[in-house]
């Protein structure tokens, strides 16, 4: 099973959400969305929760890394 | 480490005490169902600076400068500061401009609102109809793409420049500077510019909307924009506790008076007040915030936040000596064409602007 990468640093609100529910909806069972701030992190964890899906977060250097799974 | 404010508990104290914080801030001296208004108060700021000469709506608002440093502390706290910039500025510089001449049709931006409707001011409910609309269409073009592109990280010390104004400000309305006979700057004489608190409970109560705001991710346009949308109901649940808030201090402070006529700075122009904050509220969307929010952003780094404040204040200078505001009586008589202007011009940012799939 492939992971889809989401690539949302530098993305302003509502983006990133927008961004990773299209690619939930689009049937990704795994997925990483990359992030850049904590605001984001917030809102696509509060997203992913929604969805009854796994997650779980790591910092990539400046980065975060949420991976989201069913 | 977790955040108390983003929790949906968090985000309705948070709204409560605003509402709390303006009916006290009107009880105590601001314009009636005014108690805070960003529009508004960034249109006086404008006024105080001479940037329009609309005498009765000039005073340098403290409330704006603690929304900015207010979150701008909070965010250095929380190790939340991050200067960014870069996505759109010229754009979002002018999605200010007639984000604020629309509000400005209506007389208030989404805060006041809710606060003209925790008043008893009816008008605000085609207002906020409006301002539903224009949120919906600027989903329709999130939907389909829409984006001012990445902003990049930019240094440190950028992202003290907007704070650093508004201290500026702040020394002028203490020290209030004269240079020559009436300038630079002015203060109302009558009408709602003199009409405030005092300055260390206006400049107070900034402060602490700014820091809790700034952690809890109040907005007003997100609110609608995450029911279209998301169907989140996170951020409207704040907003619902700003609404419940204000209604129940307007009834124990005597401030509620129901009806549509004669409403303090308020018209009864149905078709303008809806369209006004159609405008605002589309271009708030497409700028992804409410002129509240773009404050705490500006205050923790937000570049393009603050070009997108000021544009609002200019913005209002703009609208006022174009004869595009709104006052008591109703539309004005370039109001209509300003918001024709403006939706012609966010329109076009909603088609042209699009990610590459």
């Amino acid at each position: 099973m492939s992971t889809k990468r989401v690539d949302a640093r530098g993305l302003s609100c509502p983006q990133p959400v927008v961004l990773t529910n299209r690619a939930i909806e689009a049937g990704a069972e795994s997925l990483e969305v990359l992030v850049d701030n904590e605001v984001s992190k917030e809102n696509v964890l509060r997203l992913a929760k929604r969805h009854r899906m796994q997650t779980s977060v790591r910092e990539e250097g400046a980065d975060i890394v949420i991976e989201i799974k069913k | 480490m977790g955040n108390p404010f983003s929790s949906r508990a968090g985000i309705i104290v948070v709204g409560v005490a605003i509402g709390i914080i303006a009916t006290l801030l009107q009880y105590f001296g601001n314009p009636p169902n005014m108690g805070i208004c960003v529009a508004c108060f960034e249109r006086d700021i404008a006024g105080g600076l001479g940037l329009h000469r609309a005498a009765v709506v000039q005073y340098i608002r403290p409330e704006i400068i603690g929304f900015v440093i207010g979150a701008f502390l909070a965010a250095l706290l929380a190790k939340e500061y991050r200067p960014r910039g870069g996505s759109a500025p010229l754009v979002r510089f002018f999605l200010g401009v007639f984000a604020m001449i629309g509000a400005l049709v209506f007389l208030g931006c989404p805060w006041r609102a809710l606060l003209r409707l925790a008043g008893g001011d009816w008008n605000a409910v085609t207002g906020l109809a409006g301002l539903a609309t224009g949120i919906g269409v600027g989903v329709l073009f999130l939907k389909s793409g829409y984006s001012l592109g990445r902003a990049q990280a930019q240094k440190p010390a950028t992202g003290y420049l907007f704070p650093v104004f508004m201290a500026g400000l702040f020394l002028l309305l203490v020290f209030r500077v004269t240079f020559a006979e009436g300038g630079p700057l002015f203060f109302s004489q009558k009408g709602p510019g003199s009409q405030f608190a005092p300055v260390w409970v206006s400049i107070g109560a900034g402060l602490i909307i700014g820091a809790i705001a700034q952690r809890s991710r109040f907005c007003t346009m997100g609110a609608l924009r995450d029911v279209i949308l998301l169907r989140d109901f996170h951020l409207i649940s704040g907003v619902a506790g700003l609404l419940v808030a204000a209604l129940t201090m307007n009834l124990i402070l005597g401030q509620f008076k129901p009806g549509f006529a004669g409403q303090p700075v308020a018209h009864t122009d149905h078709l303008w007040n809806f369209l006004g904050m159609a405008l605002a509220g589309l271009a708030f969307a497409l700028a992804g915030g409410c002129p509240g929010r773009q404050l705490f952003l500006s205050g923790e780094g937000d570049l393009d936040a603050g070009i997108f404040a000021l544009g609002m204040i200019v913005g209002a200078g703009v609208s006022h000596n174009f004869a595009m505001a709104s006052s008591p009586a109703g539309a004005s008589a370039f109001g209509p064409a300003g918001i024709l202007v403006g939706f012609i011009f966010c329109l076009a940012v909603g088609f042209t602007m699009r990610e590459r799939a």
